[in-house]
């Protein structure tokens, strides 16, 4: 019988197999970043061991840096200095990349391990961070990990790992326009539950998979781990084997040749077998928007708030009433009714470059809702340079959004920046969860076109609706 | 590592699904680059009316008299999914926390657990709701008996629930290993791994 991309990814990593479902996994790189890396790193120096591989470890300060011009090493976050200074100083001393502030490479770790080509195709890659998953769009073997098993990974350069069962979701024929990768994740997620993809690696594939670009692949892997997923993968093809050439770290001349033929072999055998298969019809998928407090709470952007009294399962009733209170909604209220505070593009879902251009385009001469604070987050300092150069930095300004430094920003409350107490914030970000940005902040997750265009009406919008109106309303007629 | 052979505690029902690590430690409690000092900021979302002055919230579960000392959770579907912070299962150990018993575990916090002596227990919702309704009664006298050997937990003489876990995952946690040194014990494997590999994939190699 064939293997499946994960099998084949799998075996090729595995330095011994323990029997019971269990192997020791070699890990190809190790990123780390201030918030969680640093604790790791000090826990290495205190039990005096060392980093078996340093030349394949990376860091980058994302999560705890402030994103204002001008930053430093002083955070709004209390104490966010030291989670910095201890991360320099300890990166400085195990002789690893660092990716500081000020540097031209920083920015959100996984938009930048793409980028610099850190993670490549075929790679194995942890990180003590969940959304490290979002690198299985390149075709990696990447997933997200605690602070104790990156500390056996910097010191081993191995993992115990119990392998997952293998799920695939093929995406049928093709998306709507309006519709991306960010409105599929979550309409997979709202279908099949937050736990839906619980103890499988999960290979995403379908003629809608082939047609996304390769960023859009990362979006799409991203939030697998919303959906509980051991990791997304999407196999390698021509556009990653593109994606790739010449990146920084990524092999060049006859051993990147080499590397490509062996990319073109990961792909799951026609005979493999799945113990999961999941069938989404993309004619189905809408621009999706979270009404909740977890990414299964999530609706067509012309749907309704759900009825908790039609949902038989008592837990998940109580579940869905309390998220009504706490998103201070009342059930039935339609989607598109809802206003918003707060519009925020960002986070390693969806600030890289291809997010950004659909938004600003979009923005080209509309301008944000008079109540409604925007700010937009590049995620990377590349990413920040390149979109400058495309002049989407002034497009954003013009419009009304606050134009920042790189980093993770307002996708978390860290005590630092926060929209405030009960503002409803429309967000490109990957989690809803209750006080995940402030301390009663409500979160609606959805695609950077939703969130521009629902900031420039101030009530969660679909784009297409403004497009087709602006389009057929009669030449000569007041704005 | 610290060890889990058996344990016998008072539990406490937190019967919701997809509890996240968000809400079992606020990133805004992680103050300082340390594992300790956490389990004051464990729920601090849900177990405190006024988070910054600590005033308990009397409604939350460990807060009622009736689950004081409270050492067994007891949960639903994808516990501790979310994200990666190891520092959850170090607030929820640094409380007290030996064992969670819930549905299913979200995949980063269950090795998280395992790397803690905090023992993840799967069990199939009815279980949950039969172990639920014995200690409703009185959860101070209706402590639960857990023994990892066995893999049982024992309510009554009459009441003994079976459970499964793999037997490294169980034999990690009996004996306390080290994660590291035992890897380490395979350390000429691991050599002769990357000798090969080199040859066979020397573009990984920096």
């Amino acid at each position: 019988m064939g293997k499946t991309l994960f099998d084949k990814l799998w075996d090729l990593h595995t330095v011994a197999d323990l029997g019971d479902g269990e192997a020791l996994l070699y890990i190809d790189r190790i990123f780390l970043h201030e918030r969680t890396g640093s604790i790791a790193l000090q826990s290495i120096t205190g039990k005096n061991r060392h980093i078996r591989m340093p030349s394949h470890v990376f860091v980058t300060m994302d999560h705890i840096v402030d994103t204002f011009p001008g930053r430093g090493d002083d955070t709004l976050m209390p104490s966010g200095r030291e989670f910095i200074e201890t991360t320099r100083a300890e990166a400085k001393a195990a002789g690893i990349q660092l990716f500081d502030i000020g540097d031209k490479r920083q920015g959100i770790v996984h938009v930048i391990s793409p980028e610099l080509g850190i993670a490549l195709p075929g790679l194995t890659l942890v990180c003590p961070d969940s959304h490290t998953c979002s690198l299985g769009g390149l075709g990696a073997l990447a997933w997200g990990i605690g602070s104790t098993d990156a500390e056996h990974a910097l010191t081993t350069g191995i993992l115990r790992i119990r392998k997952p069962r293998n799920m695939r979701v093929t995406f049928t024929s093709e998306l709507k326009p309006g519709v991306t990768a960010k409105d599929m994740i979550l309409h997979l997620i709202g279908r099949f539950t937050a736990a839906g993809g619980n103890g499988h690696a999960v290979e995403f594939a379908g003629p809608a998979i082939d047609s996304l670009s390769v960023e859009a692949r990362l979006t799409l892997c991203n939030m697998a781990v919303e959906f509980s997923a051991f990791t997304g993968l999407v196999a390698p093809d021509e556009k990653t084997i593109e994606f790739t050439r010449g990146r920084t770290y990524a092999p060049r001349g006859a051993a990147w040749k080499n590397a490509a033929a062996h990319w073109q072999s990961l792909i799951s055998d026609a005979d493999a077998h799945f113990d999961a298969e999941l069938m989404i019809d993309c004619a189905e998928i809408k621009p999706s928007v979270t009404w909740g407090t977890s990414p299964q709470h999530t609706v067509s952007i012309d749907g309704c708030v759900p009825e908790p009294d039609e949902e038989r399962d008592p837990v998940r009733r109580r579940a869905m009433i309390r998220a009504l209170d706490y998103m201070g909604l009342k059930p039935g209220e339609p989607m598109k009714n809802i206003p918003v505070d707060a519009a925020f593009i960002g986070s390693c879902t969806n600030a890289r470059l291809s997010d950004l251009r659909p938004a600003a385009e979009y923005l080209r001469g509309r301008h944000v809702a008079e109540a409604v604070r925007a700010v937009v987050v590049p995620g990377s300092t590349t990413v920040k340079a390149a979109a400058e150069a495309e002049g989407l930095d002034r497009i954003f300004t013009e419009a009304g959004f606050e134009w920042r430094e790189s980093g993770c920003s307002m996708c978390f409350y860290a005590g630092g920046e926060t929209f405030g107490l009960g503002k409803r914030v429309i967000s490109t970000t990957n989690r809803n969860f209750e006080g995940r940005q402030g301390p009663g902040t409500r979160t609606h997750l959805a695609s950077p076109l939703t969130v521009a265009a629902s900031a420039c009406t101030g009530k969660i919008t679909e784009a297409g609706d403004v497009e087709l109106a602006e389009s057929t309303r009669p030449q000569g007629s007041a704005a | 590592m610290r060890k889990f052979t058996t344990h016998a505690g008072v539990a406490a029902p937190l019967v919701r699904n997809n509890i996240d690590t968000d809400a079992i430690i606020p990133s805004v409690e992680m103050k300082r680059v340390s594992r300790h000092g956490l389990s004051d900021g464990m729920f601090a979302a849900w177990r405190y009316l006024d988070r910054e002055n600590r005033v308990p919230n009397p409604d939350f579960v460990l807060n009622r008299e009736r689950y004081q000392g409270a050492s067994i959770l007891l949960s639903g579907i994808n516990f501790g999914c979310g994200s990666s912070r190891e520092h959850a299962v170090w607030a929820l150990a640094e409380y007290g926390i030996r064992v969670i018993i819930a549905v299913s575990f979200g995949v980063i916090f269950r090795s998280n657990c395992l790397a803690n002596g905090i023992l993840p227990i799967s069990l199939p919702s009815e279980l949950i709701e039969q172990i639920l309704c014995y200690i409703d009664e009185d959860p101070q006298k209706h402590k639960l008996h857990i023994d990892l050997a066995k893999r049982t937990i024992t309510a009554t003489d009459d009441f003994i629930v079976h459970f499964d876990i793999g037997d490294s995952d169980a034999d990690m946690l009996l004996n306390g290993l080290d994660p590291v040194d035992l890897t380490l014990r395979q350390d000429d494997q691991i050599r002769a791994f990357q000798q090969k590999d080199r040859l066979n994939r020397p573009w990984v190699y920096l």
